[in-house]
Order: C-alpha cells, then sequence, then structure tokens
C-alpha cells in the first residue's frame, strides 16, 4: 500500500514532529510512505478569506504532488476536508485526477480506524488528557458524532485514544465546542477568537487536563499560544505524537 | 437607533471589553443550546422531522408564486385585505396608508422581526405615529432606545438589574427592584393600557397556508392575541418565504420552531388567524423586499427556508461572544450573516466572516439550511466583486504567490522560522494580533521536510 504524506504547511515549519509521528505510526502498520518534497499548502488560508479563485496554482500543485499514490494522508481535518470539497483541475484530463485525489486523502484517524482498521496499539501515555474535537474533523468528516444532532455516538480519536496504556481521557463541560481558531479568523476576529480559545482552555483545565490533544494541529497551535501565555503546565500534543508514545 | 459604521470584528472587539459579560451572555445562550439539545432528543424522530420540514420548504421555494396567488385567493376569499410589497419602503407605506384611513396615530404590535428589517417603527415615528412593541423583551429594547440584539430573545442581552433600572426610568416601578416578576407584571400592567386603547394592532406571521388563506403566529406572552383581538385593525406583516403548502405541513414544523428556539415543546400560543371577526378589518402584507432576488441566487436561495428559530444564534460560539448588535442587521447571527448580504452586499461584506465556519448551525438548524457553507460561498462572491480590503488582498496574493511556488515556498519557511527564532520583536509585538494574547509557536531546528530529507531519503 503506497501512501502520500501530506503534511500541512504550518505543520512542516512549526511542528515537524507531528510529521514524524505520523510517518512513523503508518510506517508501524506497514505502509510504504513517501513525503513528495515539492509540497506546500492544501490551499484553503485564501480559499477560507474568500480567495479560492487564488488557489490555482495551489490545487495544480496538489494534483502533481499526490496523483501517484493509492491513499493520500494528512494528520489535519481541516486541510483534508478542503482537498474533499474543493480540490479540483482548471484543465481535468478523463479520468480527472482531482476527482481521484478527493476519493482517496484521508485523515490520519480516519485512516487507522477505516482503513488499516487497527484493533490493538503499542502505545503508552501515562496522562490526564483532554480531547478537543476539531470541527472540520468533526463536522466535515464526521470522525465523531455531533452534539447537535439526535443520532448514535460515536468517536474515532477517542477509539484510538482509549487503546493507549495508562491514559486517562476526560471529560469536558461542552465536548464539541469550536476553539476559535478558524483560519485567518484568528487575527481577523483577533478579540472573539482569543475569547473562544480562552475558554476551550478553561474547559480542558477545569476538567483537570495536563494535556489537550487532538486530530488538527491549528487549533492546538492556538490553544497552544493561550495556555502558553497563561503561563500553564499544561501542554498539547497532536494524536499522532500519542498513539505513536512510548512515554 | 444610529447605524453603525463599525464592522463585526471591531464591535465584537468593543463586547469583549467586559469579560465576565461576555461569560454571562454566552453561559446565558448556551443554556438554552442545552435546554434545545435535550428537547430535540426527546423525539426520536427528530432527524426525520428536520428532513421532512426541509423538504416541505424546498417544494415551497421551487413554486413559490404559485403558492403565493393561492394564498392570496384564499385570503381574499376569507375576507382579508391582501397587500403586496415589493421592498421595505412600500411595506411602510401600505401600513402608514391603513394607519391614516382609520385616523390612528398610535398602534400597538408584537413582535415581527420583518417590521425590523424594513425599519417600521422609525418610519411611523417620523410620521407622528407611536408605536407600542407588546413583546416583553421587544419593549425592554424599545423603551432603551435600541434594536433587539436576538429574533427570539430581543433583550437577551439586558441584565435583570438593568431592566429594573430601566423600568424605574420608564414605568415607575421602585428603583433597586430587579425581581423578574415584579418587573414582568409592571409591564404587563403598563401594556395591558395600551392593549385597552388601541384601534390597531399589528403582528407578524410564523406560517401561512397557501390552502386555506389562514396564517399562524406563535408567541409565549400570548400578547399577539391581545393586540389583534382588541382592535378594530389587524394588520399581518409576511414576508413571502413564510408560506408553506396546506394545514397538514404545519405540525412538522410547530413540533420543531420551539424545541429549536427555546427548548419548549410548543410555544404557549400558537394562535390561527383565518377571517376577520364581524365588524373588523384584517390585512396582510406580503413583503418581497429582496426576497425574489434571493430566490434567484442558487447557492443562496435555500437561506428562505429559514423559520427564524435563532438555533444557530444561540449555538454559535462567535454570536455568543460578540452580541446580537455586533451584526449590525435585524437578523444577526449565523443565518441574518447569510441573508443581509443578499441586501446590501457592500454593507454587510463582513458578516459571513465572522465565522470560524465550525458548522454547529447548519446541524442544529431545523430545516437544514447549510449555514456554513453559504458563509464560504458568500465570501468567494464578496471578494470577488470587489469587496475586499486591499491590505487582506496584497496579503492572499502574496501568500498564494509562495504556497504555488515550491523553492519560494522552502526558502520563506527558513527565513520565517530564522526570523522568528532570532528577532522576536520584529514579530512578537502589538501590532501582530497573534501576539497580542497568544505566544508564538516555538520555532524548530528543522522544518518536517528538511528532517524527511536528512533521515528518510
Amino acid at each position: 500500500m503506497k501512501v502520500g504524506l501530506f503534511i500541512p504547511c504550518y505543520v512542516d515549519q512549526f511542528y515537524p514532529q507531528v510529521g514524524i509521528a505520523t510517518l512513523q505510526l503508518l510506517e508501524k502498520y506497514g505502509c510504504e510512505v513517501v513525503y513528495p518534497a515539492g509540497q506546500t499548502c492544501c490551499g484553503q488560508p485564501m480559499a477560507n478569506s474568500g480567495f479560492e479563485h487564488l488557489t490555482k496554482g495551489t490545487n495544480e500543485l496538489f494534483i502533481k504532488n499526490f496523483q501517484e499514490f493509492d491513499y493520500i494522508v494528512c494528520p489535519s481535518g481541516s486541510c483534508v476536508l478542503h482537498i474533499k470539497d474543493h480540490l479540483h483541475s482548471e484543465h481535468p484530463a478523463s479520468p480527472d485526477p482531482a476527482v481521484g485525489i478527493r476519493k482517496k486523502i484521508y485523515e490520519l484517524v480516519e485512516f487507522l480506524t477505516d482503513i488499516l482498521k487497527i484493533d490493538h496499539l503499542e502505545a503508552k501515555f501515562r496522562h490526564k488528557v483532554g480531547l478537543h474535537q476539531a470541527c472540520h474533523g468533526q463536522r466535515g468528516l464526521k470522525l465523531s458524532q455531533m452534539s447537535e444532532l439526535v443520532a448514535p455516538p460515536f468517536s474515532k480519536p477517542e477509539h484510538l485514544l482509549k487503546m493507549v496504556q495508562g491514559i486517562e481521557l476526560i471529560e469536558l463541560d461542552r465536548k464539541d465546542e469550536c476553539c476559535g481558531f478558524g483560519g485567518t479568523f484568528c487575527v481577523a476576529e483577533e478579540a472573539v477568537s482569543v475569547k473562544m480559545g480562552k475558554d476551550r482552555v478553561a474547559d480542558h483545565l477545569h476538567n483537570g487536563a495536563e494535556y489537550i490533544t487532538g486530530a488538527d494541529m491549528s487549533c492546538l497551535m492556538h490553544l497552544e499560544g493561550i495556555l502558553q501565555r497563561q503561563k500553564s503546565k499544561t501542554r498539547v500534543k497532536h494524536i499522532a505524537e500519542i498513539l505513536n508514545s512510548q512515554e | 437607533m444610529k447605524e453603525s459604521t463599525k464592522d463585526h470584528a471591531a464591535l465584537a472587539s468593543q463586547f469583549n471589553k467586559d469579560e465576565p459579560r461576555v461569560d454571562w451572555h454566552d453561559k446565558t445562550l448556551w443554556w438554552i443550546r442545552e435546554k434545545r439539545d435535550k428537547a430535540a432528543h426527546g423525539v426520536p424522530e427528530w432527524e426525520l422531522l428536520r428532513d421532512t420540514a426541509s423538504g416541505i420548504k424546498e417544494n415551497v421555494l421551487s413554486r413559490l408564486s404559485e403558492y403565493l396567488l393561492q394564498f392570496e385567493e384564499q385570503a381574499i376569499r376569507n375576507g382579508v385585505k391582501v397587500h403586496w410589497a415589493a421592498d421595505a419602503k412600500e411595506h411602510n407605506e401600505i401600513i402608514s396608508s391603513i394607519l391614516r384611513q382609520h385616523a390612528v396615530n398610535k398602534m400597538v404590535k408584537s413582535k415581527s422581526m420583518l417590521t425590523e428589517e424594513c425599519h417600521l417603527n422609525e418610519y411611523l415615528q417620523e410620521q407622528g405615529i407611536e408605536v407600542v412593541d407588546t413583546d416583553l423583551g421587544e419593549r425592554v429594547v424599545q423603551l432603551a432606545g435600541e434594536p433587539p440584539s436576538h429574533i427570539v430573545l430581543p433583550c437577551i442581552h439586558w441584565k435583570k438589574e438593568e431592566i429594573g433600572e430601566l423600568f424605574h426610568e420608564h414605568l415607575g416601578t421602585p428603583a433597586g427592584n430587579a425581581d423578574p416578576q415584579f418587573l414582568t407584571h409592571a409591564a404587563r400592567l403598563h401594556l395591558r393600557e395600551k392593549f385597552l386603547t388601541r384601534r390597531v394592532a399589528l403582528t407578524g406571521v410564523n406560517f401561512a397556508v397557501a390552502e386555506t388563506g389562514e396564517f399562524v403566529v406563535c408567541t409565549n406572552e400570548g400578547n399577539a392575541d391581545m393586540g389583534a383581538h382588541l382592535a378594530d385593525v389587524h394588520i399581518a406583516c409576511m414576508g413571502i418565504e413564510k408560506l408553506i403548502p396546506q394545514r397538514k405541513h404545519l405540525g412538522v414544523f410547530l413540533r420543531l420552531l420551539t424545541r429549536s428556539a427555546t427548548g419548549q415543546p410548543i410555544t404557549t400560543y400558537s394562535s390561527h388567524f383565518k377571517k376577520p371577526r364581524p365588524g373588523q378589518e384584517m390585512h396582510i402584507v406580503l413583503v418581497d423586499n429582496g426576497r425574489s432576488i434571493h430566490l434567484g441566487r442558487p447557492d443562496f436561495r435555500s437561506s428562505l427556508k429559514c423559520i427564524r428559530c435563532a438555533a444557530c444564534f444561540n449555538t454559535c460560539p462567535v454570536y455568543r461572544r460578540s452580541g446580537g448588535h455586533s451584526y449590525h442587521t435585524a437578523v444577526a447571527g449565523p443565518i441574518g450573516s447569510i441573508l443581509a448580504p443578499n441586501l446590501d452586499m457592500k454593507k454587510y461584506a463582513d458578516l459571513p466572516f465572522a465565522s470560524t465556519l465550525c458548522g454547529s448551525c447548519s446541524n442544529v438548524c431545523p430545516v437544514k439550511i447549510d449555514i456554513h457553507e453559504q458563509l464560504y460561498k458568500w465570501r468567494q462572491v464578496i471578494v470577488q466583486a470587489g469587496n475586499a480590503p486591499i491590505a487582506k488582498k496584497a496579503a492572499m496574493q502574496t501568500m498564494t504567490w509562495v504556497l504555488s511556488n515550491p523553492s519560494v515556498y522552502h526558502t520563506a519557511g527558513k527565513a520565517g522560522r530564522w526570523f522568528m527564532a532570532n528577532v522576536p520583536f520584529t514579530v512578537n509585538n502589538s501590532l501582530n494580533p497573534w501576539y497580542k494574547q497568544r505566544e508564538m509557536p516555538e520555532p524548530p531546528a528543522s522544518s518536517f521536510g528538511e528532517w524527511y530529507k536528512k533521515n528518510k531519503k
């Protein structure tokens, strides 16, 4: 199984350890993983700001880098959702590679649960952990059931985290409220964005989290910024790092 | 009621200066969201109800002109006078001409967001006509000289102590008395006098039945009934999208409306109006005001399915922390942010950006409007129409250039990290909105790409 590893731009630049954990996890489960060196970004920052018409370059680049793989895996629900919903080619060949990519791209958690169907993990993480449900992963990719719907509950990230030895998952008062990152929203609507982030952080702290984890590093970057400003001892850790941890 | 020239971000930032108040506002509305959840979970077929309601409304939108004509015909047959208003101006003129015909300069009104949208109160006041809003919450904001901040809970941004002070000033209640029951009683006495002496009552419409020409008004206070039953003239104003095909469809909507709005199983009063009682005059004003244009926009027309329950307000993490007035439009919140640009794209260009696109709104919506997807689409339309700030446009173009060119990206990345590691003050200053209340991420020694090249190839 040949997997193209898609590492979002800000993870590449700021959180290489998340990329490394993702790569190691996939290899542990027998995937042949390749990281195409020419990749940059999915184009979401522009598109969510109303500049989808400027994403031709990133779209073409993405297609060029990833069309050859059986699967494309990425440790960020938000970027995956953007590709799934919006990747298109200006000059589509037949069959359209953009359509192919949209069908074979997976967020890491859903790839582990739905494609690799793993039922066992060699991981240890002896800490109290709060799970932040990133909205695009949850409501967009349906990684877990949302509280808005009258429907049976499930959670793919929780399913995986529960296989980690020693981990203690805490309950939150509001289990799937947005953290307020929101792409350029985090600077364009700074006041509300920060307030949302502070409230999310408070929920985790109040319920005793030593770590906040999630399947989207962008939310965690925002929450980390707030935790550090508050000089909190609580840290953020991407779910890939916990699933790959021996702590 | 002065119109603000500030955008949502600026108004929201002002609202956030009083953090305990933001906490209080957020918790109050979250409590309503939780009540909604409880009510929805009490109906096992909830999702089927939402599907059904959405389907009925889709049908209405695709055959709107037929249903409107059918409704008009039936209403006329019932003895109701039907008026058509192309826009807010025509709507206001129709109301004013009815009042003139009856030589009346005072009117009671039960809560109608449509008249807020049309700025009817201001229009009539300029003509020397006094309008008294009879919904308790709406009366509070009217006394305070403010527009409602929420379409179902107009004064949700007011604390009871503040209402005590307001009533002390306007209704003469004792200073310092903030007991909700006492204040409600005082308002009731004050409003009863208005109900008894006004000859014209205006109400909104929640649902209008094409098949029968009837309409239903939902209130918790019974003020619409009190107004309409005591007055010689009842005027009902409705947007043209308020139609449903048949009476049997009402059950679907009445079950959804209040569960979604406040978590109640049904409104205290769901009043059905069909024809004027002997000696009474009944008018219905059918208002377009941009709705036909909206109907012609394939990406946005489904927002006309809205039944104004405000579930999207209560669930919206941005609304709860920015307050209704930060949306500077009659219908605030997520639904307002996709309705308002249709009326004036330039003036409301900021609203589709007042969201993280978290998607909670679309999933509480009882008629399944894809609100967050429409917010995304409005962003594209607004930018393409040239309504993006110049600085943002320039930043986006630079970002596009960097991200479309791997070699430039890799250089920019390294330079960026070097910058952050070595010259923190250039980034970490007050001009950077990220840094104002958040630390920057710790720059790593190497990017993932660099690590991969070294370790894997």
